[in-house]
């Protein structure tokens, strides 16, 4: 139980700072000056100290919203054996249920989006639907990738059982790891499909959205995205690059160490490697958007293929 | 884990990013992306026919490899970056209809081509005989690129990543043909490819374009 | 010995008119070249004659009574084109449609062709008649884009593409045999790909991969043949390329492909032990012929039309060959034989007549019969020859075949026989204006050579009347060697 509350603390505390370094491997790369890693944190301290302001005509599922994200997210960031394998909540629920619970907060944020009745909230909610609508059967078909190579449909026996091997690498797991790039990029409002850094009526997605959100509110609701790409970058972790986390069999707070050691690697290099994907693609077209999404399918259930047929 | 099981590992790895690459080149737009890729289809080709030399012994294969190496992951990508920007065309895209359709298309040709290679793959001996189905997959998207391109830059670079899968088909099913043979293999794929270079310049000089939709004129009435 | 010359020859000379082709006398050198090859090419089919067939060259290198049957039909036709290009391209070279150096790389490639087909031909590997195919494919290329017009550079286009794909395809089929053949021959990798050494142990092959394998190369060298519906290259080829080109093309080209096929299927047949290659030989060759001949009356272009009677052609030699059995495979070799000297003789006649009336299209040509006796009466009847009008050759062949169908699978016979209809209306109702009818063309700058065309006919007509003993002989043996 320490270690699941430990592991939970952890996300929520490296989670702004994995997207304050992804922002500031993205300054260098456009070689402007970076600002200073803990940025994201001084934001939300800046936010939490101001008094919010509500629209007249904010129910309270507006006002609830931002809690039900956060919450949903942290709940997400205990069933992903981020660090070890043998949690409680890891236990408890399986990836699809994962999979349930990120779109509960899509609806929430959804819904929140068009309480308010202004244009661009409405926008911002259409949109944001469709991607998540094309974008879930692409994840669920990478993840179905590990569980047709383990066996099992929860995150922790994937994990384990991939680790067991000295070789984890499936030809399969290719496919599946572009599509659930490509998943992860849209899913979290990153440079194809969404913009994060822009305010430009026509393109935004998720800005949209949290336009009306301030204060404490728009805090939660900033922190829980973050949270959002830490877990999808742990998913990531435990279906392709499973080594270092700490597996039951291995010697407690050693493997723990290492296990945290190895997940500071990892994210630094897959900051680094996301803010140089965002640099390099430039934004699709909205309409785009299905044909992306499409092919990160596609992609996933070639994946499944590649897997009955090269017989593994 | 025996080190040849591990190579068997690591040449199915590869056969799946050779068809990975295949399917990027279906949904690029961009010419320049396309020879780039066709680089790394050359680059993959090359560390796996190396890997299946190492694991069979065969002094034969590193040839081929170096050849690999030499023309395709060198001289021809080299040579069509030459090409386009003496043509004007490195900014060139061009107007895809339905990615996923295309994709869907080759998504079934994938299967086609397992299907038709299961009972070579049962009754090969290689270590690469599970690769065979890719490598044909390969040819099939390579032709399914060919169909659904109209510019001439993209078909060739169908046509040589065709030729890729073939050398691939070889080297998984049979250890690579005979040298002679396959010099000879390479030897054509080069003139052919001098010949479309020189095409290149007179289609531009006659059409003022590289895109074949100019070149439908000669139909039946 | 005569083998590396009849091989050495054309090479020297496309290197010869490579350094020397913008000199007047590059023409007379072409034919002086093909005719020393033809005359190689008589000293080794007399030793073919004398010893039966033999190996060389490390067994690299295979003559039987098949191919040296066809060596010599291609040689001797790649002289009387040789002879037929000499006045023909002057005159194109006058009218301002050539430069010198474009005749240059004509007269190379026209040597570097044949060296192609001669080695496709007498190589016993099966490896190196890929290469050999694809080697002719990229010489011809050059030579349909010759004149660098819009159509002739499309043309030239699809023709590369179509053939580079399907040959890729016969590239796969070939390693498809080598990979059955490995598993017998051992991994030596010499032997593995010898026709011979594969005909030995033909019955050991893997059927299943033998099928497999010969679907690939059936696709793809049957591009290089025009069965439908692989043809789409075939016309554009052949209108938009120079006329001696076309008769190549369609005179040897296509045999060199269709024997390509012939060596693969009976390797094939052999392993798998059933007609199934037979069959789908008959069905290429039937719906080659049928839709072939129908193409023809849409045709306004006279080398299109006789392009699509290529294809009707090849389709019935392919539906024959498809047959198989001693009679129909000896009417299948008459007809390749009848049909490229008679076709080559009409594109000679075709070509001129296009240059006399200024244009390819067949309303422009008018009351040739008028203008030069020579050019009309060789285009009626190289016409009349080709729609299978006795007594020439091509009835003979086409009489068999048709015959040995009605035996051995009467459903074919209404097919044929609309084909062989269809194809003697459209063209006799094409021809026919062109040749008589009136007309104020001028005539011609340089006299026509058109000495081959009647040299062709007048074999044709032999062909049809008497056939000589050493010819029948041969194609008999090589008939059973086909078998089938």
């Amino acid at each position: 139980m320490v270690r699941q509350f430990g592991e939970v603390l952890l996300a929520i505390a490296i989670a702004p700072l994995f997207a304050g370094w992804i922002g500031q491997c993205r300054a260098w790369l456009q070689n402007r000056s970076a600002p200073p890693l803990t940025q994201p944190y001084r934001m939300l301290r800046k936010l939490f100290h101001k008094d919010a302001a509500l629209a007249t005509d904010a129910s309270p599922l507006f006002r609830t919203t931002p809690y039900i994200l956060f919450g949903t997210m942290v709940l997400a960031a205990a069933i992903i054996p981020s660090v070890a394998t043998d949690l409680p909540f890891a236990r408890a629920a399986d990836a699809i249920a994962l999979i349930g619970l990120f779109a509960t907060a899509r609806v929430f944020l959804s819904l929140a989006a068009m309480d308010i009745g202004t244009a661009f909230g409405s926008m911002g909610a259409r949109r944001d639907m469709m991607i998540g609508f094309l974008a879930e059967p692409a994840l669920l078909m990478v993840l179905f990738n590990a569980f047709l190579l383990t066996g099992s449909t929860a995150l922790p026996s994937v994990v384990e059982s991939s680790t067991a091997h000295a070789f984890p690498i499936d030809p399969s797991l290719v496919f599946a790891a572009v599509a659930f790039l490509m998943v992860l990029l849209a899913e979290n409002a990153r440079i194809p499909i969404d913009n994060p850094a822009t305010h430009l009526e026509l393109t935004m997605i998720h800005e949209a959205m949290v336009l009306e959100y301030s204060a404490r509110h728009l805090a939660l609701v900033e922190w829980s995205s973050d949270l959002k790409l830490f877990n999808y970058a742990c998913i990531g972790f435990a279906l392709f690059l499973p080594w270092g986390i700490a597996t039951p069999g291995a010697d407690g707070s050693l493997a723990l160490g290492v296990a945290v050691i190895a997940l500071l690697a990892k994210l630094l290099v897959a900051g680094a490697a996301l803010a140089l994907i965002e640099t390099l693609s430039a934004k699709l077209r909205i309409f785009r958007a299905p044909e992306y999404l499409a092919t990160a399918f596609l992609l996933a259930v070639l994946g499944l293929l590649v897997h009955l047929l090269l017989g593994a | 884990m025996r080190p040849s099981n591990l190579i068997a590992e690591l040449l199915k790895l590869l056969a799946a990013s050779l068809l990975l690459i295949s399917f990027a080149m279906l949904s690029r737009r961009r010419t320049q992306r396309l020879i780039t890729l066709f680089a790394w289809q050359g680059s993959v080709l090359f560390v796996s026919t190396l890997l299946v030399a190492y694991s069979a012994g065969l002094t034969e294969l590193y040839y081929s490899a170096a050849l690999t190496l030499a023309l395709k992951v060198i001289a021809l990508p080299w040579i069509l970056h030459r090409l386009i920007q003496r043509l004007g065309a490195q900014w060139d895209s061009e107007p895809l209809v339905n990615i996923p359709t295309t994709m869907l298309v080759g998504l079934g040709l994938v299967i086609f081509a397992f299907g038709l290679a299961q009972p070579i793959s049962r009754m090969a001996t290689t270590i690469t005989r599970h690769t065979i189905g890719v490598a044909l997959a390969v040819i099939f998207l390579a032709f399914l690129m060919m169909i659904t391109r109209r510019k001439a830059i993209t078909q060739v670079i169908g046509f040589l990543a065709m030729e890729n899968g073939l050398f691939f088909a070889a080297t998984s099913a049979t250890y690579g043909m005979p040298m002679v043979i396959e010099l000879g293999i390479a030897l054509d794929l080069l003139v052919g490819f001098f010949i479309l270079g020189i095409f290149f310049f007179q289609i531009r000089e006659q059409f003022d374009s590289l895109d074949l939709s100019h070149l439908e004129s000669l139909k039946e009435e | 010995m005569d083998l590396l010359i009849v091989l050495g020859l054309p090479l020297l000379g496309a290197l010869l008119l490579a350094l020397f082709g913008e000199r007047t006398w590059a023409a007379e050198l072409n034919a002086g070249v093909s005719f020393a090859t033809l005359v190689a090419v008589g000293f080794l089919v007399l030793r073919v004659l004398r010893h039966g067939s033999l190996l060389a060259l490390h067994e690299q290198f295979f003559v039987d009574s098949f191919n040296v049957f066809l060596v010599a039909l291609t040689a001797f036709v790649g002289f009387t084109t040789a002879l037929f290009s000499r006045p023909y391209m002057r005159i194109e070279e006058q009218r301002g449609h050539l430069s010198q150096r474009r005749l240059r790389l004509y007269h190379s490639m026209y040597q570097l062709f044949m060296a192609a087909m001669f080695l496709a031909l007498l190589t016993n590997n099966m490896g190196l008649l890929w290469v050999a195919m694809e080697a002719a494919t990229l010489s011809t290329v050059l030579l349909v884009s010759l004149y660098r017009t819009r159509a002739s550079l499309e043309a030239a286009w699809k023709y590369f593409i179509l053939c580079g794909v399907g040959i890729a395809q016969a590239l796969f089929g070939t390693i498809l045999l080598y990979f059955a053949a490995e598993r017998v021959l051992g991994q030596q990798g010499m032997t593995a790909l010898l026709w011979t050494h594969l005909n030995a142990v033909k019955g050991q092959l893997e059927p299943r991969v033998l099928g497999l394998a010969f679907v690939f190369l059936l696709v793809g060298y049957g591009t290089k043949v025009g069965l439908t519906p692989l043809h789409n290259w075939l016309p554009d080829a052949h209108a938009e390329g120079p006329t001696p080109v076309s008769a190549v093309l369609s005179g040897l080209l296509l045999n060199v492909a269709l024997y390509a096929v012939i060596r693969c299927k009976i390797l094939v047949e052999g392993s798998i032990g059933s007609y199934l290659p037979g069959r789908m030989l008959m069905g290429f060759g039937l719906l080659s012929a049928v839709l072939g001949a129908f193409f023809l009356w849409r045709q306004r272009d006279i080398k299109r039309l006789f392009g699509y009677s290529s294809i009707e052609h090849m389709g019935i030699i392919t539906f024959a060959f498809g047959i198989g059995g001693p009679i129909a495979n000896f009417a299948a070799l008459l007809h390749m034989t009848v049909h490229s000297l008679t076709k080559s003789s009409i594109f000679f006649t075709a070509g001129h007549a296009s240059q006399t009336a200024g244009t390819q299209q067949m309303d422009g040509i008018r009351g040739l019969v008028g203008i030069s006796p020579t050019i009309g009466w060789g285009l009626m009847l190289g016409s009349l020859a080709i729609l299978g009008m006795p007594p020439f050759g091509v009835f003979a062949s086409e009489f068999l075949i048709l015959t040995t169908a009605m035996r051995e699978h009467p459903w074919t016979t209404p097919f044929l026989l609309v084909a062989l209809g269809v194809a003697f209306a459209a063209i006799f109702r094409k021809v026919q204006p062109m040749v008589f009818g009136e007309s104020d063309a001028p005539p011609l700058p340089h006299s026509p050579a058109l000495v081959p065309v009647f040299i062709h006919l007048a074999l044709v007509l032999m062909l049809g009347v008497y056939m000589p003993f050493v010819l029948a002989d041969w194609y008999r043996v090589a008939a059973r060697l086909i078998g089938g």
